[in-house]
């Protein structure tokens, strides 16, 4: 999960890496308390989960109070790459920036370690100095259980070639960032910029955390921090039901267990769409291993209430999960369906193999229902699920 | 012969005892599975019975290897529990921990492969977030059903769970030396290239077919790999091309990141090392039929 800026400050706060005060307001008017409790001048943020905002006008300088309620005006609800303004950070003006650095950690899958990075050339877009001046930014891996202490920070910063007079201020930030790291279980956590300012102080200005939804478990906080308002309805009510579902902008309904075979159903799909008028796949529907019936009625009811679905392709190869359940899902959610008086005027095609896939089959023979229809290869139920869809648009 | 596992293994499981691992303890046991023990500190001097099978619980993964001389641990101990899990494991010096869980935190996941490397990689990890592997006819440390295909030459090694069943069901009637799914997960222990080395070198095997799906970079070293050590065919896969950037699908590494980790990339990474590349895994079963029918 991607946070917004307010947040990552917040968590830089927790955890002792230097920002500057700054609150978050969904009103106009709430700028202007906010900037007088600054003292009366603020900077006005854009938060939205894109970068360029500053370029795009998302940012500005407010050197009243009224100024700021102007400036959020302007701000809230504007549109940022097709992100829509709902909240802005009313924040402290920093001292006079002298000079701006980069810092971050991250895992490097590749070496499947942390990787610390680091360089001197910040305030600008990082994979632009990596591609540019690839030796301006310091990367230095770290080891999961040393983790960073004050020598291995000062060696990071040492290798990224700060200067003298920050090198030590820098490299407290790079600990207090690990802990931020660590205790956070981030994926990412990154500084851009770290800012030298007038006087002296090192402050983090802007960032970027995301964290690991793996750690949910032990990270209770963390669900205080999810952005409700931008879910899609249908992904938040799939989520309600534990179903591992991504809304897609096609018309082709897909239903599959393990990820991998359901990304697979996705390309399926969209290759057969390519000779039924470009119809795409709808949404990506992992329905996981070992589903019972009730978790394949629960996906059902999602993707036939997606007024974007026009045909249902439900893809299932039985490893641990067996092909009887999953028919007789189908069989008990369309029966649930009729009953809440709900018409399924929709088309079903269904492909079962592996795990009882013949027990499966029969269950959807003897239902007999006028929807479903069993094509028993993934390649050709794709192309009747993409035909039909077709048909509907 | 086969790789990383054949009927001269000794399995013990942790997390046996719990819901999960009985149930697949039962169905490994019945692919011929020599499952030698079980462990649960909580449990031990007890043991459970598999269908007239006793097995033994000990516990601890080094108490287990003495009495038994287990060399194979199955996980399916909870994300939770998982890291100490697997820790105790690497302690043990257990050769191979094959870990099923799926969800444990990158954090995690990433302190016991630092962990791992640090007592000097004697433990061979497959995982996590994977569905272990098997040798058909042989052996099973993990969850792939044992009877969708038998004993042959092809060697097959996926990210994916669903595709390994389903690239092994296509190819049932040729059967499979071994097949090892590595896990979708951002760090996993044995990688693509750690397979095909195995199967390079494994006189059982004819041919690989190799599954990947979008995130990171595995594929395209895996490429790099193939063109510099592998004289065996390989016909490869990808899952993802309809995937959007940004979103997560549904494995915690599938994911397009910018310009990185695209279907799209890895397959070009592939069919540059020579690899036939089949856009459905019914054409990728073809292309492997293809080349062993010479």
């Amino acid at each position: 999960m991607d946070l917004f800026e307010y947040q990552a400050r917040d968590l830089f706060a927790k955890h002792g890496v230097p920002v500057l005060a700054g609150e978050v307001i969904d009103t106009p008017e709430a700028a202007r308390e906010a900037t007088e409790r600054l003292g009366g001048k603020s900077v006005v943020k854009a938060q939205v989960k894109v970068g360029g905002r500053g370029k795009a006008g998302g940012v500005k300088l407010a050197a009243t109070p009224d100024e700021a309620v102007a400036r959020a005006t302007d701000i809230l609800g504007m549109d940022i790459k097709g992100h829509t303004v709902h909240k802005v950070m009313i924040a402290e003006t920093a001292p006079e920036i002298v000079e701006e650095y980069y810092v971050s950690y991250l895992l490097d899958r590749t070496n499947r370690t942390f990787l610390a990075m680091a360089s001197v050339a910040g305030g600008m877009d990082i994979e632009e100095v990596a591609a540019t001046t690839p030796e301006k930014l310091a990367k230095v891996p770290v080891d999961a259980n040393e983790g960073v202490s004050i020598e291995k920070a000062r060696e990071i910063v040492a290798q990224a070639q700060f200067p003298a007079e920050v090198a030590e201020k820098v490299a407290e930030v790079m600990v207090t960032l690990w802990k931020t790291f660590v205790a956070e279980d981030a994926l990412l956590v990154e500084v851009n910029p770290l800012a030298k300012v007038a006087g002296g102080e090192v402050i983090a200005l802007d960032g970027k955390v995301s964290l690991d939804a793996n750690a949910d478990f032990r990270q209770p906080e963390h669900e205080a921090l999810e952005d409700k308002d931008a879910a899609n309805p249908l992904e938040a009510a799939a989520k309600a039901k534990n179903l591992n579902y991504v809304k897609l902008d096609g018309e082709v309904g897909i239903i599959g267990n393990g990820a991998g075979l359901v990304m697979s159903t996705l390309d399926v799909v969209a290759y057969a769409g390519e000779d039924h008028g470009g119809v795409k796949p709808a949404n990506f529907l992992d329905i996981g291993g070992g589903a019972s019936a009730q978790v394949m009625a629960d996906g059902l009811e999602i993707i036939l209430g997606d007024s974007d679905v026009k045909s249902v392709f439900v893809n299932v190869f039985g490893g641990i999960t067996a092909c009887d359940e999953v028919a007789n899902g189908i069989v008990q959610a369309l029966a649930l369906l009729a009953e809440k008086g709900e018409e399924v005027s929709k088309p079903l095609v269904v492909r079962l193999d592996g795990n009882n896939a013949e027990l499966g089959r029969r269950i959807l023979s003897d239902a007999n229902h006028p929807l479903v229809q069993r094509v028993d290869t993934m390649d050709g139920a794709a192309d009747k699920a993409a035909e039909l869809a077709a048909a509907a648009k | 012969m086969a790789i990383f596992l054949t009927k001269d293994s000794k399995v013990i499981v942790q997390g046996m005892t719990g819901a999960t691992g009985m149930k697949h303890t039962k169905l490994m046991l019945g692919d011929g599975t020599n499952i030698v023990g079980g462990v649960n500190p909580r449990k031990a001097g007890t043991s459970v019975d598999f269908d007239g099978t006793e097995v033994p619980v000990f516990g601890s993964v080094a108490e287990a290897m003495e009495k038994t001389g287990a060399d194979v641990s199955v996980l399916f101990v909870p994300p939770a529990f998982a890291k100490a899990a697997v820790v105790e494991a690497i302690d043990a010096e257990i050769p191979l921990a094959v870990v099923i869980t799926e969800g444990i935190a990158v954090h995690d996941s990433a302190a016991f492969w630092a962990y791992a490397k640090s007592k000097g990689s004697k433990t061979r990890i497959v995982g996590p977030n994977c569905p272990g592997l098997i040798t058909p006819g042989q052996s099973n440390a993990g969850i792939i059903p044992g009877d969708i295909t038998k004993p042959g030459r092809i060697g097959l090694v996926s990210k994916s769970g669903t595709l390994t069943y389903q690239m092994m069901y296509e190819l049932r009637d040729i059967g499979f030396s071994s097949a090892v799914g590595i896990g979708g997960d951002p760090v996993i222990g044995t990688t693509h290239i750690d397979a095909l080395a195995a199967f390079e070198a494994d006189p059982d095997t004819d041919l690989i077919v190799m599954i990947g799906e979008i995130g990171g970079d595995a594929e395209e070293r895996a490429a790099d790999f193939i063109k510099a050590n592998v004289t065996k065919p390989v016909v490869g896969y990808v899952a993802g091309f309809t995937a959007p950037e940004g979103k997560t699908m549904g494995h915690a590494g599938a994911i397009v990141s910018g310009s990185s980790g695209t279907a799209q990339a890895k397959k070009e990474a592939l069919e540059a090392a020579g690899v036939k590349v089949g856009k459905t895994p019914t054409e990728t079963a073809k292309l492997a039929r293809a080349i062993l029918a010479g």
